[in-house]
Order: structure tokens, then sequence, then C-alpha cells
């Protein structure tokens, strides 16, 4: 098998405008009652690519994922697949598989006839469906498994027969419904990169649906950010992290500090604002705006130096705070700063050096810092 | 201390379901096997030997050698009891059937519908029991007679001309048995339905069932528990049925309970009776614990 490294970056049909969408969701809208779940919502998702849904409960992530299956019917807007409308196909006939989120192992059968399941309803000959749940068990590593029923498996290995199952038609996509959710944090991580290995290996479509953000930077070529209904962002995991296109995702994505304030110089891909915590931050932005609009500015934590010394470049990007609370986390250390107005910040350092002399301490008066492309401007 | 009270409260809990089979059913049941082996007599009680505690060991072990197998015998004698017993499982066995094809159906409108309807869908499958038995059977006899409602209702709609005969015939068991037994079958059906997981019927669609396909290959199997359970609970009560042949059923309505109310009221013959209700518990039994054993095996072929 190729480096994942090398088709992963080469890999952005997104940014080709000749590239054909495998699917394309065209103004869906899916309401329930009065309550709208998916908000007049549009995305194309690129062949072989490995695209997460993230949001929190109730945004409407998997009332799509359940659209694309088939088991809701959009209220309005169209969903095409391979060129396709599935308007009106019922989800026994889509060429899409989905892992559940409860896994929805048939219970009275075992291991090997939950895979062969599909299979023998399309009416594969027998030896054919033999060789390919073989083929489907040595993929998933269970093939000491193949007699046991559900119940005598564990949590790791009922999602291991989940995922075979539903790549044993070989479908065009497969979507999984929290796919990871189920499991426990280490089991989780080594899953994650297993799902990435097996989607480069078969070349298929993923689409997941995730409320875990760690999973989705982790897996994803691309990540399409969900607040009520709507997507807020669609961009891949850096572009995500260090380039968010609100203060919603900003937020929702890892930790951030965001300091308000009113623009007052713009220009020059410079964007000059002095921020309510009383200095002045100098960004490099060409977001189009101009003297005395209000806007907002985000930064992540490990992007902010904290020392005692007065950095060169204040009082631009520079503040002065005590040490409010210190999180020691063994690879890195979380500084709660709180500035003169009384705002609390977090920075974080990594710990490059077993034992640090003279380390900070609480209540310690010290600078904040960072450069000019640390953070993003946040229109409001 | 506390740790020995909560160990004697553990045993005594075991007890207690126990030591209700020992009183109620085991006790009973050999008191029933002794009188069937005894013959019978013109005393009270009418039959022969009675224990009598005066008498002895001595004649404990004499009234022991007078037990005899005669009335079994004579069972299989007279080709009425035979044939009392093939009719009674037939017709238990036919009436089964139908609570199955109706109760299924109700079960599963049940579990599908919304949680906020479910209780009062219960209640209401619950809800005939709150009339005596016998007025609901008396009922069904106004119901089903010639000038009854449901024939008055065929003649109104133009279905039929004269009308049918139902009543005295085994249809009216049939349709006394399903009525009566309807909500031991629908509740555990309901219950093994409600408790499964939708998206076992969705991952069936997903991987290439239409709706039908998916029941009959996931939801159907996987409420076996609740059929075979539901079968049970109407299956054995049915067979040794009294009152539904005998206020529905006709003269020649041949049923094991009517026969060993007639033994033991009419002919006043406990012996030959006791002998009839312990060849029923076999006839009920055996087959259950076969059926048992097999499941057993197959689940743990499973393991």
């Amino acid at each position: 098998m190729k480096s994942l490294g090398s088709i992963r970056r080469s890999f952005s049909p997104w940014a080709d405008p000749n590239s054909v969408p495998f699917i394309a969701v065209k103004n869906v809208t899916k309401k329930f009652g009065d309550f709208v779940a998916v908000d007049d919502l549009s995305l194309n998702i690129y062949p072989r690519e490995f695209f997460a849904l993230l949001g929190a409960s109730g945004c409407g992530k998997s009332t799509l994922l359940r659209m694309l299956a088939g088991f809701e019917q959009p209220t309005s807007g169209e969903i095409i697949l391979d060129g396709q409308s599935l308007a009106g196909i019922p989800p026994y006939r889509r060429p899409v598989n989905m892992m559940f989120q409860s896994y929805a192992l048939f219970p009275h059968m075992t291991v090997e006839s939950n895979i062969a399941f599909g299979l023998k309803q399309d009416g594969m000959p027998k030896a054919d469906i033999a060789k390919r749940v073989d083929q489907m068990l040595k993929l998933v590593k269970l093939d000491k498994f193949a007699k046991r029923k559900p119940h005598q498996l564990s949590g790791g290995q009922r999602q291991r027969v989940a995922l075979a199952r539903s790549l044993a038609k070989r479908p065009k996509v497969l979507l999984l419904d929290e796919p990871l959710g189920a499991l426990d944090k280490k089991l989780r991580e080594e899953t994650q990169f297993e799902l990435m290995d097996l989607q480069q290996e078969l070349g298929l479509t993923f689409v997941v649906v995730t409320h875990d953000q760690e999973e989705a930077m982790t897996m994803a070529d691309r990540i399409a950010v969900m607040a009520h209904g709507k997507v807020v962002q669609v961009a891949t995991p850096p572009e995500i992290y260090e380039a968010p296109n609100s203060r919603f995702v900003a937020d929702f994505i890892g930790d951030v500090n965001i300091f308000d304030g009113t623009v007052s110089s713009a220009g020059n891909g410079t964007v000059e604002i002095a921020t309510q915590s009383g200095f002045t931050v100098r960004v490099a932005s060409t977001e189009p705006l101009t003297a005395g609009a209000k806007a907002g500015f985000a930064v992540r934590p490990e992007k902010i130096r904290v020392g005692r010394d007065r950095p060169a470049c204040a009082p631009l990007n520079a503040a002065e705070g005590e040490i409010w609370d210190i999180g020691y986390l063994g690879d890195m250390t979380v500084f709660h700063v709180k500035l003169k107005d009384g705002k609390v910040i977090k920075a974080s350092s990594l710990n490059a050096v077993r034992a640090m002399e003279d380390p900070l301490g609480y209540d310690q008066e010290v600078w904040i810092s960072f450069d000019e492309n640390a953070g993003v401007v946040l229109k409001d | 201390m506390a740790k020995f009270g909560s160990a004697l409260f553990n045993r005594l809990v075991i007890i207690i379901p126990y030591a209700w089979l020992l009183f109620f059913f085991l006790i009973p049941f050999f008191i029933v096997i002794r009188i069937s082996l005894s013959e019978t007599a013109v005393a009270m009680p009418p039959y022969l030997p009675v224990f009598d505690l005066a008498s002895g060991i001595g004649g404990f072990i004499d009234n022991i050698k007078q037990f005899s197998i005669a009335n079994y015998i004579w069972l299989t004698e007279d080709a009425l009891y035979a044939k009392a017993y093939g009719s009674s499982v037939w017709i238990a066995a036919v009436s089964t059937f139908l609570t199955l094809l109706i109760a299924y159906p109700v079960a599963y409108g049940m579990a599908q519908a919304p949680n906020t309807i479910r209780p009062t869908l219960l209640m209401l499958v619950i809800l005939p029991f709150w009339t005596s038995f016998l007025i609901r059977v008396y009922a069904w006899i106004a119901i089903l007679k010639p000038e009854g409602l449901f024939n008055q209702l065929l003649l109104t709609l133009g279905v039929i001309d004269q009308p049918l005969i139902i009543l005295n015939t085994n249809w009216a068991i049939y349709i006394g048995i399903v009525y009566s037994y309807l909500p031991f079958m629908v509740l555990p059906i309901y219950s093994s339905l409600e408790k499964m997981d939708h998206s076992l019927t969705e991952a069936a669609q997903d991987l290439g069932c239409t709706p039908i396909m998916a029941f009959w290959r996931v939801t159907f199997p996987l409420s076996m528990p609740g059929v075979v359970a539901g079968c049970m609970l109407v299956f054995i009560p049915a067979v040794g049925e009294f009152v539904i042949p005998d206020l529905l059923g006709g003269s020649e309505t041949l049923m094991i309970g009517k026969t060993l109310w007639n033994e033991f009221n009419a002919n006043r013959d406990w012996p030959v009776s006791a002998a009839v209700a312990t060849i029923l518990l076999l006839i009920l039994v055996v087959p259950i614990m076969f059926f048992q054993h097999a499941q057993a095996k197959a689940d743990s072929e499973g393991r």
C-alpha cells in the first residue's frame, strides 16, 4: 500500500473547478412538523473523499446522513449521487451502505451471517458469498470469530463486524453514524487510523457523522461544521482550525481566545483592531474591513507566548497580566492569564525541556504576546 | 452479621417460589397420581385404598400393594379417550394458530404506535379481564346463535340470505378460545417487539431488504421468543379447556376437559379422571421438555 502522505497531499478535488462531485446535496431542507432539522443545505462531496459532518447533537447532521441513506426524504431540495437523483429511491435500492451508531448487528445471526446478509439478499451465488465474507473477515481481522454471535463479542469486535457488514456489498458510499462513539478512548484512536487506512485501500467515499472534533480532524479530508441545520464552514482540518470563518467555528473547534474590539485601520494586508482589553492587535488579514467597524480577533492558546519580559513587539500584539491558573498536562502546560481588564485568556506552552529552570508560578506578573499571523479576524 | 443476615434473606427469597411449587403443584400432583392408581369405590372418598395413620407401616405397605395401573389400561381400551385427547390437541392447535394470526399484527401495531398512546393500547388489551370470563363467553352465545347479532348483521348487509350455523360447532370453540386467550398471545409478542432496536430493520433495509423481507428475516425471527411464549400460554390451557367447549361447542364436540368433567362429576369415577388428568399433563409436558432441550442445545452451540 502506498503511504498515505503522498496521496493525501495531492488529494484536493474540491479545489479543482473541473472535478465533478460524487454526492451533490442541493438546497435540501428537512422539516419534522414545525422543526427544521436541515435548512436549505448544499454540499458537494467528491469521489474517494473522507468527509465529516461535525456538529453538536441536534444540528441536523444525522438527519442529513439518514437522507443520504434513504431513511428520510427531503422536504425540499435534491440529493444527487453519481449523477443520479436519489429522490424517491428507497434505502434498499441505493448503492450506499450505512454503519449504524448502535451497530445494529442482527443478534440472532452469527458474525458470518451478519456479513453475508446483504449479499444473500442480492442473490449472490453461495460460493461467491463465502469468498466475500472470508475476505471481509480478514479485512477487519475477525477470521477467528466467524461463528460467534454478536453478544459474544467485545465492543471493538462488534464495531468491526458492523464495518465489515456495511462494506460487504461494496457500496459506492459508506455512511458512518458516530462509528467510534461506543469505543473507549484508546481503542477509538487506534480505530480512527484503521478506518483511514481502510478507506484509502478500498478507494471508497466515506461520509462520517460525528460530534467529536478530534475524530473529525484526524480522519477527514474535509469537515463540514454544522449548526442549526446549516453548514457553517466546509474546509480541510487545518483550514477549519487555523482559519475559522466565524465565531461559532472558532469556538466549536478546539480552544480559542477571542478579543472583541474596533477596527482602527485596515489595508495592505494588515488589519489593526483596538481591543476592549486595552491593547492593539495587528493581524495579517485581507478581510475587507473599514476603520470603526466592530470585529473580533481569535487566537489559539498554543500561539500565545507567556513570559516575564516585555516583548519587543509591545504595545502591539502584547498585553500585561498575571498568572491566574496553571494546568500541567505533561506534554504541555496551560496557563490562564488574567489581563488588566479582568479578561482571562488561555495560553499553552509545550514542555519541550524536562526540568524547566525557574518555571512560571501563580500570581506572577507576565506578558502575553503573539505574532501577526497567529490569529484570524472574525467579522461580526 | 449484616452479611449473614442478607445471605439468609437470599435463601429465604429462593425458598418462596420453591415452596409454592411444592405445596401447590408437586404435592397435589402426587395426590392426583396416587388417586389415579386407586380403584373406584362407593365410599367417601370414592376410591380405595385409603391411607390411615392408625394402620401403621404394615397397613401402608399393604395399601401400596393394592395400587394398579388398571385405570391407565382402561384409557387405552376405550377409543373415546384417545379421540378426546386427539381432538383437544387439534382444537387447541388450530385455535393457537388463529390466535397467533390475529395477535401478531395487533402486537406489531402496538409496538409501532407512538410512545404516548402505548399505555392506552396496553390497557385496552387487558381491559376485557375486568369482566367475568363466564359472562364474556355467554355473550358470544348471543352473538353467534342463528338469530344472534352476527347473523343479523350479515343478513342486513345482504352477505347471506339465511343464518349461518356457528354456535355449537368447532368454529364457535375456535372463536371462543381465540377471543378469550388473545391477550395472552398479544402481551408476550408485544414485549418482544417493543424492546427491539428499530435500527435493526433499518439496517436490513440498508442491506437491500424491502420492508416485507426485513420483517421476515429480522423482526419475525427476533420476536420468536414472544411467539413461543404466547403459543404456550394459549395452547396449554386451551387443551384442557372446559368452559368454552361446554358453552359454545356442540354435543358431538369431544374435548378432554369435558370428558374429565363427566368422569369426575357424572360418573363420580375419581381414579379414571385422575388418570385422564395425568396423561393430559404428560401430553403437554413432554413436548415442552423436548423443545426446551433443543433450545438449550441451540443456545450452547452458538458459544
